[in-house]
């Protein structure tokens, strides 16, 4: 009798979390792994807009970006409508072509995916369409938000 | 005896605050992370165009749709508001022939889309929103008549070279050089 109730009290009450450090560690990788630290730094205002018939792009690799919008003067200030290919702004619209073909060779299903401000106007994001057109990037997208 | 207690507390590795490393190193990664999924309206660029004539088009098989810098629509110079385009590209897209002055068939339907050098963006996307919203609406109810729940379920379970729909519905939009203005 008193050895069995010896034994009962012998087992421990306590939630066993050595294998807590594991777990956190599994999520910790988990999220390093998604985490993609911002690469560029934008030198252009993108406000993006909204519409409601729109894809997800799943295949975020083959995705390369092109943002226009007004340049980012400092304190508040915004200057004319740029275009910005990777971290630098766009001086001659005629090196775009070069880019984007460079940007093709190296992946045939390249994706361009067009991040335009909402106060921008069609001249420039058809100039730039154009351009991408020459280099033979044909597939677009009109990077939008998600109108509910 | 209390000399053997000594060795055995120096032998063990403090795994304590193990976890709080872990923890801290998590939430950090927690708030840097920005999951956010691309999402837009895909597209496809016509290739420049060549010395070779584009095929001729039958006038009934185009719309034309015009988005000023007022942002105001014009469909085939017919103004139309934005909440009536939808309608106007699913009755000109379906007509199967049966009204003469609109498409003879979803094939040969073509949307062509026109804008000033100073529309703005956010307008010309509106409107092709609801040009797209025409083609999912049309390819839905043709998914829908094979039995499948939508066309994206279709298109996810179907290998893209055996998509019927997309054959039968494809989206013939074309992106005409703004007009420059004044």
């Amino acid at each position: 009798m008193s050895k069995f109730k010896k034994k009962a009290a012998n087992t421990k009450q306590a939630v066993p979390t050595s294998a807590m450090p594991d777990i956190i560690f599994m999520l910790l990788i988990f999220f390093m792994v998604v985490t993609v630290l911002r690469e560029v730094e934008l030198l252009v205002r993108v406000n993006k807009t909204e519409a409601r018939n729109i894809e997800r792009i799943e295949q975020r690799r083959l995705i390369s970006y092109i943002w226009i919008g007004p340049e980012i003067l400092g304190a508040g200030q915004f200057g004319d409508t740029r275009v910005q290919i990777d971290d630098a702004l766009v001086e001659d619209f005629g090196n775009i072509r070069q880019v984007m073909y460079d940007k093709i060779t190296e992946e045939p299903r390249l994706i361009v995916s067009l991040r335009v401000d909402e106060e921008s106007e069609m001249g420039i994001v058809s100039d730039v369409q154009e351009e991408l057109r020459h280099a033979g990037t044909y597939r677009i997208n009109y990077s939008t938000l998600e109108d509910l | 005896m209390l000399n053997k207690k000594k060795r055995r507390d120096a032998d063990e590795v403090p795994g304590a605050g193990m976890a709080d490393i872990a923890f801290l190193l998590l939430v950090f990664f927690l708030v840097v992370t920005t999951i956010d999924v691309d999402t837009g309206i895909g597209m496809q660029l016509p290739p420049p165009p060549d010395d070779e004539e584009p095929p001729p088009i039958r006038e009934r098989n185009i719309m034309n749709i015009l988005v000023n810098a007022q942002g105001q629509i014009l469909i085939n110079e017919d103004p139309v508001s934005l909440q009536e385009v939808q309608d106007r590209v699913i009755e000109f897209v379906d007509n199967h022939g049966e009204n003469p002055e609109l498409s003879e068939s979803p094939q040969q339907a073509v949307v062509s889309i026109m804008t000033d050098r100073n529309t703005r963006y956010d307008d010309y996307i509106d409107m092709l929103d609801e040009v797209m919203g025409a083609y999912k609406e049309l390819r839905d109810a043709m998914a829908r008549e094979m039995g499948e729940d939508s066309y994206e379920a279709y298109s996810e379970r179907v290998p893209q070279d055996e998509n019927v729909i997309r054959e039968e519905i494809p989206q013939n939009i074309s992106l005409a050089e703004p007009d420059p203005g004044n």
